[in-house]
């Protein structure tokens, strides 16, 4: 069997696919490699335009000027709240949402109408304009609560949640009922205890979408010192609009500087890189999960 | 005997009425917060496209602003720069659709004749790691990249004896830059799903082909293509919703006013007018058009997955 693997055709293929697929490969990664090589360089050396790969003058300058600076770090802790800050809310509305909606509606009537309700928030919205004009008017602005509220409830995790809920035999939601439990308790008791993995698959991906969040934190805002990391980034390192800023300039890292914007950029990312291994292990059983559904 | 039975599921029957009510009660109440919350933050809005038909102004409110009926559309129609605006978001979709097809799918092919699990592995970690980092990050990265003024990319390009190319200062290089690095950021992504229906397709097949006589190529293309073909078209009719949809995060970090001509797309056109220069009722104009069109576009393209591919979401 498998004769193709032995033609000497095919085994020029492979070579030459090997070579091909691990070009592109690197070639993706490059751009980040090469960033993390200006971070850690000389100043002259990057303002000379002489790295590539590897750092020149190595030097951890730019992370320590980044880390010590004031409006950096603590954008960096309004980040870390509102991640925080996003997953409990998330968790709250989306287990609360998820839980009666994957009773049938034979247990209970109106749980179509509650999903439908729910859905076409998914294919349609006000836009938006009237998103916007509703934050001003519930006084929203300049508030952590603009920017974990409106996403608090994920529908299309609700729905993951449901599906995964219904998977629960329903002796074991039984014999809790038999003794004496409630429907909070047993939800408290027997499915969230079944659903950890799944919950904690959900919550990462809810983490990672709140840590990159960044335009939110740009149009709810008024002031910088509310803005979170992902909106700094945005303003200050990628379109250098520096008319938002009221702190001291001295508080500003030199952004100018290229290796110090390169630093910033990287930091940003690190909470992703750090727990990509996880994000990618789930993410391929996330996906296999929706094709066995499907 | 008998009568003690009667009396017992006489006894039963109210008790597990009461208990349905009850706990049904208990379900209704665990919906209350979701519900409140997708009622002020989805439902409100949507009442308040309503200011799409005025000429909102935020000191006279919702109630007091004057109606203007279609004004808003019209005037979106019939300005040159507006439809300029249309033409850019569909071309910019309709690259990245495109794209996002191909290049996954010949990539998956590729990969999928490579023996060398490990190889396979690492891979796919390369490939599909700009997925999850946001475009703030991708777009600081690629302005240092691409700089005109030394980016590593352009010394390259002056290496080999071009002029410098000026990725954020003109039109065609930024849509150059917008594709390409939109099939950077999410090609590995699509991969996985293709590499996924790949492993699926049945070896008896390939057996078969190969006793007929058929070589790795004509596999390829008389089994491999044909068996992923549902799945492909699934993805396509899919992304067919996509096609007002040209990327926000991705343009509004990386456009600057000099490549507007050829970059500036529906979403960044709203939130200029609307946010940026307050004129509201024309942003949510301009944004109710997408959203409606957006909407038919889904639907559609739902049903034809279900007619092609017979793939159903709902």
């Amino acid at each position: 069997m498998y004769m193709h693997y032995d033609t000497k055709m095919y085994k020029v293929f492979t070579v030459f696919n090997i070579i091909f697929v691990t070009l592109i490969g690197m070639l993706c990664i490059l751009p980040m490699i090469h960033i993390l090589a200006v971070a850690f360089s000389g100043k002259a050396a990057a303002t000379a335009n002489l790295i590539n790969l590897w750092p020149v003058n190595f030097t951890a300058d730019a992370f320590v000027e980044t880390l010590t600076n004031r409006n950096f770090s603590h954008a960096l802790a309004i980040s870390v709240g509102r991640t925080l800050l996003g997953l409990a809310f998330f968790l709250f509305f989306t287990i609360l949402t998820a839980y009666p909606l994957s009773k049938s509606e034979q247990d209970f009537k109106g749980k179509n109408i509650y999903l439908w309700f729910f859905v076409f928030t998914m294919f349609f919205s006000g836009g938006l304009v009237p998103t916007y004009i509703l934050m001003t008017r519930l006084k929203l602005i300049n508030s952590i609560f603009a920017l974990v509220l409106p996403g608090a409830l994920n529908v299309w995790s609700a729905i993951l949640l449901i599906n995964f809920f219904k998977g629960i035999p329903k002796e074991l939601e039984e014999s809790a009922t038999i003794d004496g439990a409630g429907r909070f308790m047993t939800l408290l008791k027997i499915f969230l205890p079944l659903s950890l993995p799944s919950l904690a698959t959900l919550s990462l991906f809810t983490m990672v979408g709140h840590w990159n969040s960044w335009f939110d934190g740009m149009i709810y805002n008024t002031k910088m010192e509310n803005y979170p990391l992902a909106t700094l980034l945005q303003i200050i390192v990628v379109q250098q609009d520096f008319s938002k800023i009221t702190a001291d300039p001295h508080d500003l890292a030199d952004i100018s500087n290229r290796t110090v914007k390169a630093a910033q950029i990287f930091i940003g990312a690190v909470p992703i890189l750090l727990v990509y291994p996880f994000l990618q292990k789930y993410f391929v059983s996330g996906i296999v999960v929706g094709a066995v559904k499907g | 005997m008998a009568v003690s039975q009667t009396a017992s599921s006489a006894k039963v029957k109210p008790a597990k009425t009461k208990w349905r009510m009850e706990t049904n009660w208990g379900l209704h109440a665990m919906l209350l917060p979701g519900v409140l919350i997708t009622i002020v933050f989805c439902y409100v809005p949507m009442v308040g496209i309503a200011i799409a038909f005025q000429n909102f102004k935020p000191w006279l409110g919702f109630f007091n602003s004057p109606w203007l009926g279609l004004g808003n559309f019209e005037r979106f129609f019939t300005s040159s720069s507006s439809v300029n605006v249309l033409i850019n978001t569909v071309e910019i979709a309709v690259l990245k659709i495109l794209t996002g097809l191909a290049v996954p799918i010949a990539f998956a092919l590729l990969l999928n004749e490579i023996r060398v699990p490990r190889l396979k592995k690492t891979v796919q970690t390369m490939v599909y790691l700009p997925h999850f980092l946001s475009w703030v990050i991708l777009a600081g990265i690629l302005k240092d990249v691409l700089a005109v003024d030394g980016g590593i990319v352009n010394r390259m390009v002056s290496f080999f004896g071009g002029d410098p190319i000026f990725f954020f200062g003109d039109g065609n290089w930024f849509r150059v830059a917008v594709i390409v690095s939109n099939v950077w950021k999410e090609f590995g992504f699509s991969t996985i799903v293709y590499l996924a229906a790949l492993t699926a397709v049945d070896t008896a097949l390939y057996e078969a082909a190969m006793i007929d006589g058929a070589g790795r190529w004509k596999q390829t293309v008389h089994v491999t293509l044909p068996s992923i073909m549902p799945i492909i078209v699934v993805m396509f009719t899919l992304s067919l919703g996509n096609v007002l949809n040209a990327g926000f995060d991705q343009i509004y970090n990386l456009y600057t006013p000099m490549v507007y001509d050829k970059g500036d797309i529906i979403d960044t056109f709203v939130y200029r007018t609307a946010i940026v220069q307050a004129n509201m009722s024309y942003g949510a104009a301009v944004g109710l058009f997408k959203s409606v069109v957006a909407l038919v576009l889904i639907l559609v393209s739902y049903k034809l997955a279900d007619k092609f591919a017979n793939y159903r979401i709902f």
